[in-house]
């Protein structure tokens, strides 16, 4: 439940020292792009600031990125967000379930009404009422009207509740819907990646709780430290996109050289996030570093864009009855025409014919 | 459907649609057409007519020397942006990753830099073009709608090409769509436009040297 100590408070009972927070605004400044001198400001922030109210909600989702998430928390830096947030109802992770669930969720909406921050993950079910997708007897749907109308903002967690995600991919048989067409009375700050990139929800979350405001966001609402650049542009394997070397194949000399993916399908080029710097796994690697293109997953509609190894240059739909439709439409039209001049010249030429034979 | 999936998709889709219907079009309607038989009776050493429309053809590959240079320059010019493009289009690696798409045919593709360099100077080229053209005041009264917009949707995927590959100017996914559309409306007004002469240069020039070689004349 929601804890009314301070952060510092509550590090300094754990045994975390100022000097080990420091350590971690330094880290959290150079991840969300702020001047060294931020760091000061944020650890002084932190100290004095009470605990952030979370209420996360799990819609049509995989888990994947809850799992993302907890697989870093512990034991890396990114558990004192643990210590930053008070995460009062997580289906997931928390002990209880049933009615004492909801029942904790009922007092962390009472407690903190217009306070507290709400994490989705999962598109939402619209379709036939949203009866595809439900939990204690309610829809999603209602769930997220019911629960965001307290909230201070909304953030998306994952693609699938930030764009609509696998579930939305055609023929989307749910009528799943990106959680920002639900909520728009509030901020909804889209985190998408299938799954996100845990930093960047961290990093998120502490800006959040430190400056008591959202972070600058993009057209899309991610914020823009995270999701300002391509991977292409920090990729380590563009030097080979500009000479023009690219793996035809995933087992070809190209590929084994390391040479750029675009071929493959890498959809780097047009793919907004932070895998290329922050990497995962505490900085290991990310797809491309370890030989399988991008897929664009924090981009919208990245599941029904024609394919994930087809190229970005290449042609993506590729409707042939249309275009061989066309090119036999054209054909018969040029064999049309050319036989009406024929008909015209033969109707001329058997006018002409009689005049001629009349001449002496 | 954002604007890159709509430039991949639906509008390539409807572009390369109109560009067959439209070229199987003019060139069958042309090809079939009644021809009118030559009643002259050619010159005793004229070559055959195959011969005939090749040579032809390749004799107004060159320029005579005692043209005038503005005249010379425009032929080299000429050579300077068909020759740009052809190697744009068909040398850079992501132009051929398109043709494979759509033919299933592949080659080896050029660097980027390379391609670069020439992509700059066939635009360079293609605004000499058009500066002589407007500045010839015998072209300029020649020149309507039809030259001023062929040159128009030919320079578009140039430039939006190059700005693409640079990464100048916008996001690439909007450079990149805005290319993928100009090479659209180029697909589009190619049959019903001067762009045809890349098919119908080879009937024209040939049918010329035809008619000439019969009379016994080289021009």
């Amino acid at each position: 439940m929601t804890e009314q100590i301070t952060i510092g408070e509550l590090l300094t009972a754990r045994g975390i020292s100022r000097r080990s927070l420091l350590k971690y605004t330094a880290y959290l400044a150079s991840t969300l792009a702020l001047p060294p001198l931020a760091s000061r400001a944020m650890a002084d922030a932190l100290a004095s600031t009470k605990r952030q109210s979370v209420i996360w909600l799990s819609f049509q989702e995989c888990t994947g990125c809850i799992e993302s998430l907890t697989r870093s928390f512990s034991p890396t830096l990114e558990d004192l967000i643990f210590d930053m947030i008070s995460l009062d109802y997580q289906e997931a992770l928390q002990a209880a379930s049933g009615e004492a669930a909801e029942e904790a969720m009922a007092k962390a909406i009472e407690d903190n009404k217009g306070k507290f921050v709400l994490v989705v993950d999962g598109s939402v079910s619209t379709r036939d009422g949203g009866v595809y997708s439900t939990a204690s007897g309610k829809t999603n749907l209602e769930v997220l009207k019911e629960v965001s109308a307290h909230a201070a903002a909304v953030l998306s967690v994952g693609t699938c509740a930030a764009f609509g995600g696998i579930p939305m991919a055609k023929p989307n048989p749910t009528g799943a819907v990106p959680v920002s067409d639900i909520v728009t009375h509030i901020p909804v700050v889209n985190i998408p990646g299938c799954p996100p990139i845990p930093e960047v929800m961290a990093g998120t979350v502490a800006y959040f709780v430190t400056f008591g405001k959202l972070p600058e966001l993009d057209h899309l609402n991610r914020p823009k430290m995270f999701f300002g650049d391509t991977i292409h542009d920090r990729c380590y394997r563009r030097p080979f996109y500009d000479k023009g070397l690219f793996a035809k194949s995933f087992d070809d000399e190209g590929a084994r050289n390391g040479w750029c993916l675009y071929e493959v399908g890498c959809k780097g080029p047009v793919a907004y996030n932070a895998c290329a710097t922050m990497k995962w796994n505490n900085g290991v690697s990310f797809p491309i570093q370890s030989g399988h293109g991008c897929l664009g997953c924090s981009e919208p509609n990245f599941w029904d864009q024609g394919g994930f190894y087809k190229p970005l240059s290449s042609w993506a739909m590729g409707n042939r009855a249309l275009i061989g439709g066309a090119a036999a439409v054209g054909v018969a039209v040029g064999a049309l025409s050319a036989a009406m001049a024929r008909q015209q010249r033969n109707a001329a030429v058997t006018a002409a014919t009689p005049a001629k034979e009349k001449q002496p | 459907m954002n604007l890159l999936d709509f430039a991949r998709g639906p509008a390539l889709d409807v572009a390369i649609a109109i560009f067959l219907f439209g070229v199987a079009w003019r060139l069958l309607s042309l090809w079939l057409l009644p021809h009118a038989v030559d009643r002259s009776v050619a010159r005793a050493d004229a070559p055959s007519g195959f011969s005939a429309r090749v040579s032809g053809f390749m004799r107004h590959m060159t320029v005579p020397k005692d043209f005038k240079l503005s005249t010379r320059f425009a032929v080299v010019n000429g050579y300077v942006f068909h020759i740009g493009l052809a190697i744009v289009v068909f040398g850079y690696a992501q132009h051929i990753l398109f043709i494979k798409g759509i033919t299933g045919l592949s080659w080896p593709g050029l660097p980027t830099g390379l391609i670069n360099l020439i992509g700059v100077i066939t635009l360079a080229s293609l605004i000499a073009a058009l500066v002589r053209r407007i500045n010839s005041p015998v072209l300029r009264l020649l020149s309507g709608f039809n030259d001023y917009f062929t040159w128009f949707i030919t320079m578009l995927p140039v430039l939006s090409g190059l700005l693409a590959v640079s990464h100048l100017g916008a996001r690439y996914e909007i450079l990149l769509s805005i290319h993928l559309l100009s090479v659209a409306a180029m697909l589009i007004w190619f049959p019903f436009g001067k762009l045809m002469h890349a098919f119908l240069v080879f009937m024209t020039r040939g049918q010329t040297g035809a008619f000439y070689s019969r009379r016994g004349v080289k021009l």
